[in-house]
């Protein structure tokens, strides 16, 4: 293995995802977890009891109800008493705590899982209270608004042009046929797509990604049990997240540092990469992400259609590990990097480098 | 002025910025077969099927199995009071006279107390143990909602023995 650092051997050992809809009006944010969990343990044949750890991911935010993360535990049944943890962010970061905690050698196995009700409010209106209380929020400048400006950023740099963006869309939602819990897919060439109408110029329709309900688990092995629960385990040999300032200005928005330092780190430079699965919610994204982590046209990126396909919030970068883990574990890759973002336009970044036997 | 002093009008303290979301709220397959309950003037709850607790409301799992729970189970309308307390504190927006009594309520058959109101009866006279019963708005007025159950009283029979629920205080 090529690490840029030591790392203990850990490996998604099962993932699972909600099929991915628009909105899910009959099942609470426990009934939609509860076959997700049964299925990512079911997949290993495995119990709660043999799991040492919990780590969920998600916004109270999204669903307006206080300690929704908690009532989610209901989930999983907590008895006897668990060790759990909870991060108000995309439960890839909740992936990294229990991979932190699985360093340390103590537990050998963990849950972590995410729920994402993008659905129940007004998304331009809830993402902008992640932005500067006092001086930014109070202008309500919305998601789509701000990450045009950082479309329209690239564009003037002469980076990339709105059939760029296109290009991602066609292809991501081309790629999504093939998976099965996609929200939205399909056959569209860039010209048509490039006669979408403008949503906040310069993007069009089909750059921003679908608002989702979806859910989303993975088991962490590690040890006897990450050999023992997968015939060809995907191990995790770099991980790392970095985060930018909060101030939109002070940012280069055509470029991800955060991103080409956490791809750094993880050492994602250190071998072939066969696929990347990149957490691009608005199609532009991929553009930046890609550059930052230095992957070239013989990366197959977003199989899974991505977060043009499906796109709940706090679940989406999980997933974007769970889609990369499977195809290692499938053998259709070797070596792949999972990326997750958080924030307004790529502010913070989380990068994982998975590798087969 | 230097960076590290504020001008003449000393420091900004205050900066209201106001905030308001609105969202819809999705009760679930299992709470709402709850609220539907109480629209026609009955409790509803669930059985786990590992551990066979009845859970009301249920929100449809287990929270100590982690499994779904699909028993519907319709419950008494009578219970017994666990523990409660008694409010004097006045606040706006308050629809009912001081002192009152808010309680947990152990439903004939249900392993999850809920919070009720007791009326009916003085507050002074009110004990752990005492056998309540629910008392529902009039039948026009039932609706989806907790406010279906205008309150509990005491339903004329002893008090229950402390260890039929010691384990649900």
């Amino acid at each position: 293995m090529s690490a840029a650092r030591a790392v203990r051997p850990v490996s998604v050992a099962s993932f699972a995802q909600a099929q991915n809809v628009r909105r899910d009006d009959q099942r609470n944010e426990v009934e939609g977890l509860l076959p997700v969990i049964a299925e990512a343990f079911g997949a290993i044949g495995i119990t709660k009891d043999d799991v040492d750890f919990i780590c969920s991911g998600s916004t109270d935010y999204l669903v307006g109800g206080p300690f929704s993360f908690v009532m989610a535990l209901d989930a999983v049944g907590v008895w006897p008493p668990r060790s759990e943890s909870h991060v108000e962010m995309d439960g890839a970061w909740a992936l990294y705590e229990a991979w932190v905690l699985l360093q340390e050698g103590k537990v050998d196995a963990a849950l972590v899982y995410s729920f994402g009700r993008s659905s129940l409010g007004d998304l331009n209106e809830i993402l902008t209270l992640q932005l500067d209380p006092y001086t930014m929020a109070p202008l309500w400048p919305d998601i789509v608004s701000l990450n045009a400006l950082q479309a329209r950023a690239l564009i003037d740099a002469g980076k990339a042009t709105e059939a760029d963006f296109a290009a991602v869309a066609s292809r991501s939602r081309r790629d999504a046929l093939a998976n099965p819990k996609a929200q939205v897919a399909g056959d569209i060439p860039v010209e048509t797509l490039l006669e979408d109408e403008y949503v906040v110029a310069p993007l069009r329709r089909h750059a921003l990604p679908p608002i989702t309900d979806g859910a989303a688990a993975i088991v962490l092995a590690a040890g006897d049990k990450a050999t023992r629960w997968s015939e060809r385990p995907a191990w995790i040999t770099g991980f790392d997240h970095r985060i930018e300032t909060h101030a939109l200005g002070a940012r280069d928005l055509t470029a991800s540092p955060s991103t080409a330092k956490a791809g750094e780190v993880a050492g994602v430079a250190a071998g072939p990469v066969d696929l990347a699965e990149i957490h691009a919610p608005f199609a532009h994204q991929e553009l930046i992400v890609r550059e930052a982590l230095g992957l070239d046209g013989t990366v197959t990126v977003n199989p899974s259609g991505g977060a043009l396909a499906a796109n709940p919030i706090m679940s989406a970068g999980l997933i974007r590990i769970g889609e990369a883990a499977s195809r290692i574990a499938a053998g259709q890759a070797d070596r792949a990097v999972a990326h997750a973002t958080s924030g307004p336009c790529l502010q913070q970044n989380l990068v994982c480098v998975l590798e087969g036997a | 002025m230097t960076a590290a002093t504020a001008d003449e009008r000393g420091p900004v303290t205050t900066l209201a910025t106001p905030i308001a979301l609105d969202f819809d709220f999705t009760p679930g397959v299992a709470q709402s077969r709850f609220l539907r309950g109480l629209e026609q003037g009955k409790f509803m709850g669930q059985r786990c099927s590992v551990c066979g607790k009845v859970y009301v409301p249920s929100r449809g799992t287990c929270p100590t199995d982690g499994v779904p729970t699909t028993e519907d189970v319709e419950l008494s309308n009578s219970g017994t009071v666990t523990t409660f307390c008694v409010v004097n504190v006045p606040f706006a927006g308050q629809s009912i006279e001081i002192p009152y009594i808010a309680a947990q309520v152990l439903l004939d058959g249900a392993n999850l107390s809920f919070m009720g109101l007791i009326q009916e009866l003085p507050a002074t006279e009110v004990r752990m143990g005492l056998r309540v019963e629910a008392v529902w708005v009039p039948e026009d007025e039932l609706a989806p909602s907790l406010a279906s159950v205008r309150y509990f009283r005491p339903n004329g029979e002893p008090d229950a023995d402390y260890e039929t629920y010691k384990e649900y205080l």
